[in-house]
């Protein structure tokens, strides 16, 4: 065996596989190449696995004229460079990378390859063929706050946070503009748990803030946990990311639905039609970009009516979740009545308004 | 004191799964064999347990399958090092990896799947009772079988045969040899059973704590199982107190931040960690003491001849 | 008949070089199974994991990126492996020399000298081997266990990283986002081949692990260590201080982890993320032993491990094989790997009647 190179053995095997590529090859006209970077597994059941059901959405419509790949368990850093450079040399035509730290290799590699798209989630940098995009999920959050303003008895409402990232802020503070509009006595408490996805750090911490009188549990990581524990604890809960309504049929009020499908199909359809420009999406419940999963049987009539209603206002553009007046916590006017927070300002919050508990870590 | 009772419960089921797991490795390490697979057995436990409780309808299946999973697992490691002399850290390394691959790769159909909690073994009466019912009746068949597990292993180590067979292995194995005990088999069952126990905790995640299967949920738990065999300095008892302290200061952390203390929640993150090491330092002045219960050939390669 | 291994007086040679072919010969075969059986042609799935990664030179550059981190661990960590010091938390002690050497560039801004690149190396190992130096003194002071104290001390520095990114050394101009200020040019390692990432990072860990070969194999704390690691009991006799060992070989695996570090952000990463390293620390331990803790093959080691990452991705690329497979296949890849060493020092046999178990003392008696 030790005397046998490795040389001419892999020499073999390339002979092989490139003869079955190129037999492979013939049988189909060029697909379109849509490649994906994922920050986890597909299997999270949280960011990642909705970022791949979009993906699967692209194979469904458009068939045997694409062809998606996908990299998961991407980690930032050092490899997302190579990761993203190889399918972009790989004759992949448009490339999604999904989280906030591909930025910057994202907009390197996009340098080197003017004809490839790229489409950059949650980050701010564009270019010639850099988009980016991202869900105003917020909106979703506007809607939760409202209906967790009305269902909660003790007026404690604990929300269960990833990083302090603003997009994280803005979340809470939608949440809490909405919910101290219907019930001013309400207030909440936020409980960081410097992970996206640990099911047993998240149950814990929905745990916690139970045990500290919440009886609404909110949260902005990615696993069912937290709506198991409250399912247990018999109090309320909202799910993120997915449908969690069978995680916890009892506690789950709603959840704040990533949906990628309909954006992802559409800038494929740009990439094969050639009508694909740079820009940068933000796009709400009116653009399908969110949705809220199927609201508990249990709401009163007048609650569902209300959030039905704040759904469609939202659609319609009658009511902005960042409408003024805006205090923050110290009870310093930042919004004044008859205005709302710009993008910009949202785009970049990081204080919390008035009936936050605890101070934003800085 | 409801609350302070909830609490606990809370620590309970934060502590359950690391003293599994980390009973299970110190009675491998106690026979002379240092495995750093933990994580990669808990994750093919968990998903084992997790499919065929969904799968059979039935909790007994689901731990069986559990306990089963993280024994083979086990098995596998106990083949490289011990038939075939691998290094001991670098085979439990590449454990982990195998395991985070194959239970990924098991656990494929069962994402986003929702299974009913472990049944809580209620007795009528006792549960119901103030403050202790809940603390004390109301848990289920693998929180008991975590704590029952300490005394078993204490009695196993100190007082059967057995035990004092294992403990010769793993003190000094030419020895035990010489003394016509048969090293290797000694050290597949204890490493089986700490495959065994890991994979327990494993289940113990996926069934009860937080029913459901996803990728890589065990979230770094299998090596904080690592330590706390350190921290125990090799005594079961102290892996109990290790288990409890740690998934305490993590509850207790939370719950500071709840009440929104002005402290960044990174740092109070780091406090488990800090713990541990402190409570380490302290009990370890005795260098004695901790060498005699270290057993003196962790982590060496048995072979007869050599 | 029964299956024996039977020690060889002497290690075998041409074994040495011969078990990790074999071992991957093992590997390819099974692993062909494995990719059938997933409906996979085998010859493709091998092909793209191991030619097509380093089928080109800027596949050949990211071989070199990648395994930069883990040599370099590695090397550091094999002095105290040898020596039986267990040091397990070198993601940590990675991580903290991204923090010194990378905090370094954000502090001097935009218009620092020519000095700033090697002041950050400077700080890189100090960083990384001021990590170390906390196991280093509760093992030697108050007799903790390293094992625990460099594990958690990894959980620490990398929460440590994050208050960082996330609070006071975030971007200003980045919108709250969790990540630095990009460093300046003067703070960058230079890229050594146009249109790579082969930065200067990759021959320093070269000179680091024949530094490592000099220190092991020349010199006369190299020799102590093997003593230590050995016989604790010789070198008791010989005078060696086990306490003094045990400060050199952490403070060096510490430096040379944190080296590592200021290398990943100052070379492609270019700022402070709060994920700086897909855990090269853990990874160096399993490169270090395959390595066989010699400085020179865990140069070895360390491509052959960063190749069989590159393939992981390479084969979800061209062949949508999940993350999960190659992982298995990996996992695979290593126990064959470190099971076929046991040829190189003992003899497969077949008996017809087993022999006394005489028990021989061992060498660490």
């Amino acid at each position: 065996m030790k005397t046998l190179g490795l040389k001419p053995l892999m020499g073999w095997l390339g002979a092989a596989a490139l003869a079955l590529a190129l037999n492979a090859g013939t049988a189909l006209a060029d697909p379109t190449k849509v490649g994906f970077v994922y920050v986890g597994p597909i299997g999270d059941h949280g960011w990642t696995y909705r970022h791949d059901i979009g993906r699967k959405a692209i194979e469904k419509a458009f068939g045997a004229k694409v062809k998606t790949t996908f990299v998961e368990s991407v980690k930032e850093g050092a490899d997302a460079e190579r990761v993203i450079r190889k399918l972009a040399s790989t004759g992949h035509k448009l490339i999604f990378t999904t989280s906030f730290g591909y930025m910057n290799p994202t907009v390197k590699v996009a340098k080197s390859f003017p004809d490839v798209r790229f489409e950059h989630a949650t980050g701010y940098k564009q270019a010639g063929n850099v988009s980016t995009y991202m869900a105003r999920f917020y909106e979703g959050r506007h809607i939760a706050g409202l209906i967790a303003g009305k269902m909660t008895k003790s007026n404690v409402i604990g929300y269960i946070g990833s990083f302090p990232i603003p997009e994280v802020v803005r979340g809470i503070n939608a949440f809490t503009l909405a919910l101290r509009q219907v019930n001013p006595k309400a207030t909440v408490k936020v409980v960081w748990v410097n992970t996206w996805y640990d099911p047993g750090k998240e149950g814990a911490a929905a745990k916690a803030l139970i045990d500290q009188g919440a009886d609404v549990i909110l949260q902005h990581t990615d696993s069912p946990a937290p709506v198991q524990a409250a399912q247990e604890r018999g109090v309320w809960a909202v799910g993120q990311a997915s449908d969690m309504t069978h995680f916890g049929p009892k506690s789950h009020l709603t959840a704040i639905v990533d949906v990628w499908d309909g954006y992802y199909v559409d800038r494929t359809r740009a990439v094969m039609d050639g009508n694909w420009k740079s820009g940068d999406t933000w796009g709400g419940l009116k653009d399908g970009m969110l949705a809220m999963a199927p609201y508990n049987p249990a709401l009163p009539a007048d609650v569902l009516a209300m959030a039905k209603q704040a759904e469609a206002d939202i659609m319609s553009g009658k009511v902005h979740p960042f409408q003024g007046p805006i205090r923050d916590q110290a009870g310093k006017e930042k919004v004044p009545a008859g205005k709302s927070l710009d993008d910009g300002a949202l785009l970049s919050m990081n204080w919390y308004v008035e009936g936050v508990q605890g101070k934003l870590p800085k | 004191m409801e609350t302070l009772a909830a609490v606990l419960v809370t620590v309970i089921g934060a502590a359950t799964p690391l003293l599994f797991a980390a009973l299970g490795e110190l009675v491998s390490e106690k026979s002379g064999v240092l495995n750093l697979g933990v994580e990669g057995m808990m994750l093919v436990g968990a998903v084992c347990a997790f499919a065929a409780a969904l799968t059979t309808g039935s909790p007994a299946a689901g731990i069986l399958a559990g306990a089963a999973a993280g024994m083979l697992t086990a098995l596998l490691f106990g083949v490289l090092t011990l038939s075939l002399l691998a290094n001991q850290v670098a085979s439990g390394l590449a454990l982990t990896i195998f395991g985070v691959g194959i239970s990924a790769l098991i656990g494929r159909d069962f994402v986003g799947t929702p299974l009913p909690r472990l049944p809580l073994l209620e007795i009528p009466g006792l549960s119901d009772l103030p403050v202790v019912g809940r603390l004390l009746f109301g848990h289920d068949v693998l929180v008991y079988l975590s704590i029952a597990a300490v005394p078993a292993v204490i009695w196993l180590l100190d007082r059967s045969r057995t035990g004092l067979i294992l403990r010769a292995v793993g003190e000094n194995h030419e020895a035990a040899h010489a003394l016509g005990h048969s090293v290797i088999v000694v050290r597949y069952l204890a490493v089986m059973f700490g495959g065994a126990m890991a994979g327990l905790g494993g289940a113990y995640l996926s069934l009860a704590h937080t029913p459901m299967w996803a990728e890589n949920m065990t979230a770094g738990r299998g090596w904080i199982a690592l330590a706390l065999v350190v921290f125990a300095t090799w005594r079961p008892g102290r892996v109990l107190l290790g288990a409890y302290l740690f998934g305490g200061v993590t509850v207790a952390q939370l719950h500071v931040q709840g009440f929104g203390v002005d402290i960044p929640s990174q740092i109070l993150s780091m406090l488990p960690y800090l713990a541990t090491i402190a409570v380490l330092v302290a009990i370890s002045a005795d260098s004695v003491r901790v060498r005699l219960n270290a057993p003196a050939s962790l982590g060496r390669i048995f072979h007869p001849d050599s | 008949m029964r299956f024996r291994l039977e020690a060889r007086e002497r290690p075998s040679r041409s074994l040495v070089y011969g078990t990790p072919v074999l071992a991957v010969a093992l590997t390819m075969a099974c692993g062909s199974v494995l990719f059938a059986a997933l409906g996979h042609n085998p010859l493709a799935v091998l092909h793209a994991f191991f030619i097509q990664p380093i089928d080109s030179l800027y596949g050949l550059a990211e071989l070199t990126v990648k395994a930069t981190p883990l040599v370099l661990c590695a090397v550091g960590l094999a002095l105290g492996f040898r020596a039986n010091i267990w040091n397990i938390g070198a993601e940590g002690q990675l991580t903290l020399g991204a923090i010194a050497g990378g905090g370094l560039a954000l502090w001097a801004g935009d218009d620092a000298g020519p000095w700033l690149l090697w002041a950050m190396m400077a700080a890189g190992l100090l960083g990384g081997g001021l990590w170390a130096a906390i196991p280093a003194y509760l093992k030697t002071r108050f007799n903790a266990n390293e094992i625990l104290t460099s594990l958690m001390l990894t959980y620490v520095a990398i929460l440590l990283l994050s208050y960082l990114v996330h609070g006071p050394w975030k971007d200003p101009d980045g919108y709250s986002f969790p990540q630095t200020r990009m460093f300046a040019d003067g703070g960058m390692l230079p890229v050594l081949l146009s249109g790579t990432r082969l930065h200067l990072g990759a021959p320093i860990a070269l000179l680091a692990a024949l530094a490592g070969w000099f220190v092991m194999s020349r010199m006369f704390i190299g020799f102590q260590i093997k003593v230590v690691g050995l016989t604790p009991a010789a070198a008791g006799f010989a005078g060696f201080s086990v306490r003094r060992l045990t400060w050199i070989t952490l403070l060096a695996g510490g430096a040379m982890a944190g080296l590592a570090g200021l290398f990943e952000v100052a070379g492609p990463i270019g700022q402070l993320l709060p994920s700086i390293s897909p855990g090269y620390g853990f990874t160096a331990i399993i490169v270090a032993f395959l390595g066989r803790l010699h400085p020179l093959g865990i140069l070895i080691a360390g491509l052959f491990i960063a190749l069989s990452y590159l393939g992981g991705e390479t084969v979800q690329i061209t062949l949508g094989l999940p993350l999960a497979v190659s992982g298995v296949f990996q996992g695979m890849l290593l126990f064959f790997l470190l099971a076929a060493d046991v040829l190189v020092r003992y003899r497969p046999r077949w008996t017809t009647t087993t022999t006394a178990g005489a028990a021989v003392a061992g060498e660490a008696d």
